[in-house]
């Protein structure tokens, strides 16, 4: 590979903090012309942090921002934008309100004599989106499209601006193969043409098919630079994480046995859809038992869980709990059944960043209980530790505003909120995005051992290792219809990505 | 149909169900003299609703453009009468002046993070406090100016009356509705409405944006003084006093989303012509109290922001794209 070695963007003894919490000490950061740099490191690391600094979100408290060997000091994204960096920060940063074309090219659009020409400006973005083989009308508003969509159209954006330096803070969070091998192609593109990328994620796969060097940052410090082919990833993990990996990826064989099996099912969902959202589709899910549900993205995973939960109302099917059909038609009548969803979109649908991160974990228990019965400050304090513990969430202590966390944290806050409820039947929606590798093997460690406490979890996953991991049976759909279900030996990553890729035999 | 342009085109079957109704009962309403009676009695609340509708759709609003009338009436009549000034002076110096208040107020409301009703509400009582500062009765201006503004008007065959201040109303919110959709500071706007925080990562410039609408706000209630001095050709402080409410009404009505970053310009002036249809309609009746305007404004807003909370508390309808593979 021909990377140059010439620096474009530098960071000179970069540091900053919140309050008592040093979110980056005296870093040393180099990204050259031309490459692509994985900044990795644990959730609550500092890499969002770095990254804000350097596009002028957050004014830092010492050190120097050096584009092309010049000290720059952006105070806002703005600025940052002139200067030819182009951010797509973690949570996807766009205006609900406005189409998807004008949020592509917001602040940017094209011209005809003084005046904003639109026609021209959809144009465009249809053009730009189709190089993601995304085709969708660009003139209707953002908010009514899927998170991934969303994302993509983020992407696209920052990739499109994107003068010297790229900046993905974890953009492959909501994508799967195919989007992820596009946005490749993408910056495979961009690099050659010598812009510099700056890629985030806690996907070590991506990192090591994509990138060229590595930056690790550990609690705020660097940890070390290297190249990427250089660093073993078992040596990348320890420096992530200060240790080894204890608990890895690996059937737990023990508990499996100890499952309560071949019995009536708790959850018996029967021909639940709607016209034009999701096919009649049936599933159940055993006491203690953990169902997978894959597929492409957009092929109905989410509206399935949506219908169940009552999110979307259903005009079809029934819902049997242990044998007794129940009329769900909202959420909250579903929470009263033990019924409880982490869902996928965290901004949107899930941190209230305001509140507390202990008033975050009580808040689906407190709803639950109903508003008189309220639980004593004692006991929610208690709960709070409890789960920061139990989940490793990095806070000072439980009563920083949930706003304040670090992505992956405020992930695993969900989690625990639902975990707080104590559901007896749980959907997770992509509940391992955005969490580091530590924290990773944990959720998936926190799940077998919820289904050995005899919980049943409805798990809906873009990673099929993981899928298969802790699936007892695992369900396929594709274009919003179920097409497969596969128990024992069948659940294997080789078997799903059959059923998934094979062509509809209509 | 994209639900953005649903709250617009019900403004508009409100406005065209309320005139036929008006048109049954009273045969004038066939003609032009109705419409135009009311471009150029509303045309300064219409003037100052097409700022209001920039601050709106910001995300903000803005209370002080009631008294920024007054005050601006109140002021032109001193300076033409008692400093001599000709009236496109008094008007050039009122403007900068609106524009430095407005700028003021966007400023404050940025930089110290102060709410805008807050500010805005200072700036009401402000702007009302100097107006009687200058004087505490109306003050009527006699101006040869002012008497060949009143004479420019164009007559229809039916006698309608198309006046100078009715197209001044009409080209303000024909510039407006240019600004609005199709100017980089117009879709800033919309974008600040929409989500501050994701359009401050965005690289839209807040503050730029924040104190241009204020600005634009001010100059424009400044402008409907100027107006309102043209049409009632005099100052008075204690002149539209709560007229920013009806402005906000006409801007609702019109379909604009109170929370900012939705709407239409062209929705302001339907909604300032519903109220103006009813207040007609109103007066024609003779037998009715006047208080029914208000009564049945009230009823209208009410219908129309409990529309906007169904609409915008509906769950965005997961339209799925087709990925081509
Ligand atoms: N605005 C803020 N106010 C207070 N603390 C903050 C703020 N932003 C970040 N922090 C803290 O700084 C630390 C680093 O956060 P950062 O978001 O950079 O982590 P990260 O490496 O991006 O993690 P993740 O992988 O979870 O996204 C965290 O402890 C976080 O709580
Ligand atoms: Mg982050």
């Amino acid at each position: 590979m021909t990377t140059s070695t010439q620096p474009i963007l530098q960071t000179r003894d970069l540091s900053i903090s919140f309050g008592s919490v040093d979110a980056l000490v005296s870093v040393d950061f180099n990204l050259r012309a031309g490459e692509i740099h994985a900044l990795l490191g644990e959730n609550g690391a500092g890499k969002s942090t770095l990254i804000k600094l350097v596009t002028g979100v957050y004014a830092k408290d010492s050190g120097q921002i050096l584009l092309d060997g010049k000290e720059i000091n952006p105070r806002n994204p703005r600025e940052a934008q002139l200067l030819g960096i182009s951010p797509v920060y973690q949570e996807i940063n766009l205006i609900p309100t406005l189409s998807v074309a004008e949020n592509i090219y917001l602040g940017s659009q094209p011209m005809r004599f003084g005046l904003v020409n639109t026609a021209a400006m959809n144009k465009q973005a249809e053009a730009l989106l189709n190089r993601y083989n995304i085709d969708i009308d660009v003139n209707r508003t953002l908010s009514s499209y899927s998170v991934a969509i969303q994302q993509l159209v983020a992407i696209a954006r920052g990739v499109d601006m994107s003068a010297k330096v790229l900046i993905l803070d974890e953009p492959t969070a909501s994508l799967d193969r195919h989007e992820v091998e596009t946005l490749f192609n993408v910056m495979r593109q961009l690099k050659a043409d010598g812009v510099g990328i700056i890629l985030i994620t806690h996907f070590l796969d991506q990192v090591y098919e994509i990138s060229d060097r590595i930056t690790v940052l550990r609690n705020g410090f660097k940890v070390g630079e290297y190249n990427t082919d250089e660093l073993p990833r078992v040596k990348l993990i320890s420096e992530m994480l200060g240790h080894e990996l204890t608990q890895t990826l690996g059937k737990q064989a023990t508990s499996e046995t100890a499952k309560p099996k071949n019995q009536e099912a708790y959850i018996r969902v029967d021909g639940l859809g709607r016209k034009g959202y999701l096919e009649p589709i049936d599933l159940t899910v055993n006491e203690g038992e953990i169902v997978g549900l894959a597929g492409l993205l957009g092929s109905g995973r989410t509206e399935t869980a949506l219908l169940i939960f009552g999110i979307e109302g259903h005009d079809q099917g029934t819902i049997y709990v242990d044998g007794q059909a129940v009329h769900l038609r909202s959420p909250s009548q579903a929470i009263q059944e033990g019924f409880a969803l982490c869902p996928e979109d965290r901004k949107t649908e899930g941190i209230v960043g305001e509140l507390t991160v202990r008033e975050n974990v009580i808040l689906a228990l407190q709803a639950k209980r109903g508003w008189f019965d309220f639980i004593p400050i004692k006991r929610q304090q208690e709960l709070a530790d409890e789960m920061i513990e139990a989940l490793h969430i990095a806070t000072p202590d439980a009563e920083k505003p949930a706003g304040q966390l670090s992505g992956g944290n405020q992930q695993k806050l969900i989690l625990a909120r639902w975990l707080a409820s104590e559901p007896k039947f749980l959907i997770l929606d992509e509940p391992t995005r955005g969490i580091d590798v530590g924290a990773h093997a944990e959720i998936i460690n926190i799940i077998k051992r919820l289904s050995n406490d005899g919980m049943s979890l409805l798990v809906i996953s873009s990673e099929l290792a993981e899928v298969v991991d802790y699936s007892d049976r695992v369900i396929v759909l594709r274009d919003h219809k179920k097409v497969a279900e596969l128990k024992g030996d069948e659940v294997t990553e080789n078997r799903i990505m059959q059923v998934i890729a094979e062509e509809p035999n209509v | 149909m994209k639900s953005r342009i649903f709250p617009l085109i019900a403004t508009i079957v409100v406005f065209i169900l309320l005139y036929m109704i008006g048109w049954q009962r009273f045969p004038a309403f066939g003609t032009t003299r109705v419409v135009l009676n009311i471009l150029t009695d509303k045309s300064f609340l219409g003037v100052a609703a097409v700022g209001m509708t920039f601050v709106i759709l910001s995300g903000g609003i803005d209370l002080s453009v009631g008294s920024i009338i007054a005050f601006t009436s109140i002021f032109c009549a001193l300076l033409i009468k008692d400093v001599g000034v000709h009236p496109l002076g008094a008007f050039a110096i009122a403007l900068a002046l609106g524009a430095a208040f407005g700028g003021a107020m966007g400023a404050i409301i940025h930089y110290l993070k102060i709410p805008p009703f807050i500010v805005t509400l200072a700036g009401m009582f402000l702007a009302r406090g100097c107006a009687f500062l200058l004087s505490e009765a109306s003050v009527p201006i006699e101006h040869p100016f002012y008497s060949d503004i009143s004479g420019m008007y164009y007559v229809f065959e039916d006698k309608g009356r198309l006046t100078f201040v009715a197209t001044l109303f009409v080209i303000v919110l024909l510039v407006g509705l240019i600004i609005a959709h199709f100017t980089r500071f117009g879709r800033n706007v919309y974008a600040l409405g929409g989500d501050k925080n994701s359009a401050l990562l965005l690289g839209v410039p807040i503050a730029r944006t924040t104190i241009g609408v204020y600005m634009l706000s001010s100059v424009l209630a400044t402008l409907a003084g100027i107006i309102y001095s043209l049409y009632t050709r005099s100052g008075y402080p204690l002149a539209t006093v709560g007229l920013e409410l009806d402005a906000i009404t006409a801007v609702v009505i019109g379909g604009t989303l109170l929370t900012g970053g939705v709407g239409y310009m062209a929705g302001t002036l339907v909604g300032v012509l519903i109220l103006g249809v009813i207040q007609t309609y109103i007066n024609f009746d003779g037998g009715l109290n006047s208080w029914w305007t208000k009564i049945v404004i009230g009823a209208l807003l009410f219908v129309f922001i409990a529309l906007q909370k169904v609409l915008s508390s509906g769950r965005p309808v997961f339209k799925l794209p087709s990925l081509k593979r």
